[in-house]
């Protein structure tokens, strides 16, 4: 493996109000490497989104980054760097793409000055030179007739087109990180397919890593290389891809993926994991996925679970670890999960 | 929508645009004869050429509206005046909202206690009736220089739209593309000014066009009072000032003025209303296609 350009280190970002302290994200550690697509998978309310914002710096009042994280990129802490020296950073080496490309841009500029606007922020380029980098830009995310396009606002265009403008924007300074936030989850399908595969030749022709956020199982199939599955505001699973699709660890994994329509099989009803994530500022006793979980027995209450090392570069944050058989004893089709994706 | 809800809202949309035409048409017209004053006044509008013969004329054809008590022809010291008036109050709403939109872009943008304590000075100057304010301020002067009436009306129009911009900027900072602007570097300067502001515009232009309506009324009260615009020089509210004693025996003087004032604020509220109507997405936009129909 090549490289850790960003590596996140037992990160911690509590919202602190009148009602307690909401532990969003709880200790997050994993690293991305130069180059690679690393998905963070999980539903809402995991504490993914929040991650993502943490690495950037962008979590606001009440919200706060807990000493003891460390998110180390090129060899800097990012926290204990300066305001100025952060602004630096974002949308020049590392850039973020959000969910919704329409409440993501805005509405009075045209989006040809949006892109131009990242690139005099960061460079001393004239205005002239930023607009002709917009339209190269705008033409590499195969956008047609960039250069009209390039003076035309959001509205004017298809949803699609947006979110090709928003990648535009936070590639138009080669950043050494793209952190995408449900890129796709707002998109009709087939453009989906498009922005996926669109992302995914920009990240071979620039060498960028790609931290993809998703709920998406199906996106992370086509498009990552390694996986991080978030629970709880936690880390309840890493792995490869294929490793990941072959042999889930965690229950939680695994539910999310029999929760996954799937056109081989004819179902009458869609699988779905009971219950819902519990409230961040009361995380349950011991593992936090018991209560939604048909393994758990009485160790699962009594003890938080570390993350058991399963295989190779495989982790799991479960005490099935220890006792393996229990999954047996269960009637859930493994072998159904098993090459579901392969 | 039901078609009946939507046919009244056709017909609501109509009436404001056939309102707005009329009201374009008379500001221009009144604007241009402001502008053109030099060229088609018929007389000079100081000089006083027979003070016993011309006094108090009522109108005729020489004199269209009359002559004042003075013997100073009423039409051509309305057309002057209107240049003091239409420009005072353009130049303090100038003032006036570019003081409200910064302090209000301020306030909403720093949140928090800095937007509190902002807040708090706003409100305690609003509790002060404006007329009231100023009279008090303008009676530390004699004889105010034209300029420092300007300002004064400016400094003192700008509250009610400060709390509105401030508003806004409150609800739009918490957007994606705020924040999306963040994650690309931008500066908080650079996002209040680029990002936030432009998309304040539509309010700050309905304001504007109902401020100089108001500041026009407010300024005939004022010049009315002895307090404005000083003799000699015309404005429409000191014009109707001049006619004030006689409007029993030559109303002419006093009427023309205040009907022009009528117009003008009448003409200004029908187009901050058009405006609203065409900008505020609350109000369900009506297509020109439609209204053509």
């Amino acid at each position: 493996m090549s490289s850790t350009i960003l590596s996140v280190r037992d990160l911690r970002t509590y919202f602190h109000d009148s009602n307690g302290v909401a532990r969003a994200v709880d200790g997050v550690s994993f690293d991305v490497a130069a180059g690679e697509t690393l998905a963070i998978v999980g539903e809402s309310g995991s504490g993914k989104s929040v991650t993502a914002l943490s690495i950037l710096r962008l979590i606001r009042h009440p919200g706060k980054v807990e000493a003891e994280s460390r998110i180390l990129f090129d060899g800097r802490d990012l926290l204990t760097q300066t305001e100025t020296e952060m602004r630096g950073i974002r949308g020049n080496r590392i850039a973020m793409i959000f969910q919704e490309p329409m409440s993501a841009l805005n509405p009075v500029l045209t989006v040809g000055d949006q892109i131009a606007e990242v690139v005099r922020v960061h460079t001393d380029a004239t205005r002239h030179d930023a607009w002709e980098r917009a339209i190269e830009m705008l033409a590499l995310t195969g956008i047609p007739s960039a250069r009209e396009r390039a003076s035309e606002y959001p509205h004017q265009l298809s949803g699609g087109m947006r979110q090709r403008v928003m990648i535009a924007m936070a590639l138009a300074l080669h950043p050494d990180v793209l952190i995408a936030d449900e890129p796709t989850t707002a998109l009709d399908v087939t453009i989906q397919a498009q922005i996926l595969e669109l992302l995914k030749r920009l990240q071979q022709e620039m060498g960028m890593a790609v931290l993809l956020i998703t709920h998406d199982l199906g996106v992370v199939a086509e498009v990552a290389d390694r996986v991080v599955v978030m629970y709880g505001g936690e880390v309840v699973e890493t792995a490869s891809v294929t490793e990941l699709f072959a042999q889930p660890g965690h229950p939680y994994t695994e539910g999310l993926m029999s929760a996954m329509p799937r056109l081989d099989q004819m179902a009458e009803r869609l699988v779905t994991i009971p219950g819902v994530v519990p409230a961040s500022t009361e995380w349950p006793r011991g593992c936090r996925f018991r209560e939604r979980c048909s393994y758990a027995w009485d160790l699962c209450e009594i003890e938080h679970p570390p993350l058991y090392s399963i295989g190779a570069e495989h982790e799991s944050r479960c005490h099935l670890a220890l006792e393996p058989l229990r999954r047996a004893d269960q009637h859930v089709p493994i072998a159904a999960i098993v090459g579901a994706r392969t | 929508m039901d078609t009946d809800a939507t046919s009244r809202r056709l017909r609501w949309a109509r009436r404001v645009v056939s309102h707005a035409k009329t009201a374009t048409i008379v500001l221009l017209v009144i604007v241009l004869v402001a502008l053109l004053a030099p060229v088609i006044a018929p007389y000079d509008p100081i000089a006083q050429p027979d003070i016993i013969g011309l006094k108090n004329m009522a109108p005729s054809l020489s004199h269209l509206f009359g002559t004042d008590s003075y013997s100073r022809d009423v039409l051509s010291r309305c057309m002057y005046g209107a240049r003091i008036s239409l420009s005072v109050a353009a130049l303090a709403t100038v003032i006036a909202v570019t003081l409200g939109t910064l302090y209000g872009a301020i306030a909403g943008f720093a949140g928090g206690a800095v937007d509190a304590v902002m807040m708090r000075i706003v409100d305690a100057a609003l509790a002060i009736p404006r007329v009231l304010l100023l009279i008090a301020i303008l009676a530390l002067w004699n004889g105010l220089p034209l300029w420092l009436l300007v300002v004064v009306l400016g400094c003192t129009g700008w509250f009610g739209l400060s709390r509105m911009v401030r508003g806004q900027v409150l609800s739009l900072r918490e957007l994606d593309f705020i924040l999306a602007a963040r994650a690309a570097g931008a500066t908080s300067p650079r996002i209040l000014l680029r990002h936030i502001l432009p998309n304040v515009v539509p309010t700050i232009i309905v304001a504007a066009t109902l401020g100089i309506g108001h500041v026009i009324i407010l300024e005939a009260g004022l010049s009315y009072l002895g307090l404005g615009v000083q003799p000699p020089t015309a404005s429409w509210g000191s014009i109707i000032q001049d006619g004030a004693d006689q409007i029993g025996s030559a109303w002419w003087i006093s009427l023309f003025p205040g009907l022009l004032i009528v117009t003008t604020a009448i003409a200004c509220n029908a187009l901050g209303d058009a405006f609203r109507a065409a900008l505020d997405p609350r109000a369900g936009s009506v297509s020109m296609a439609e209204l053509d129909s």
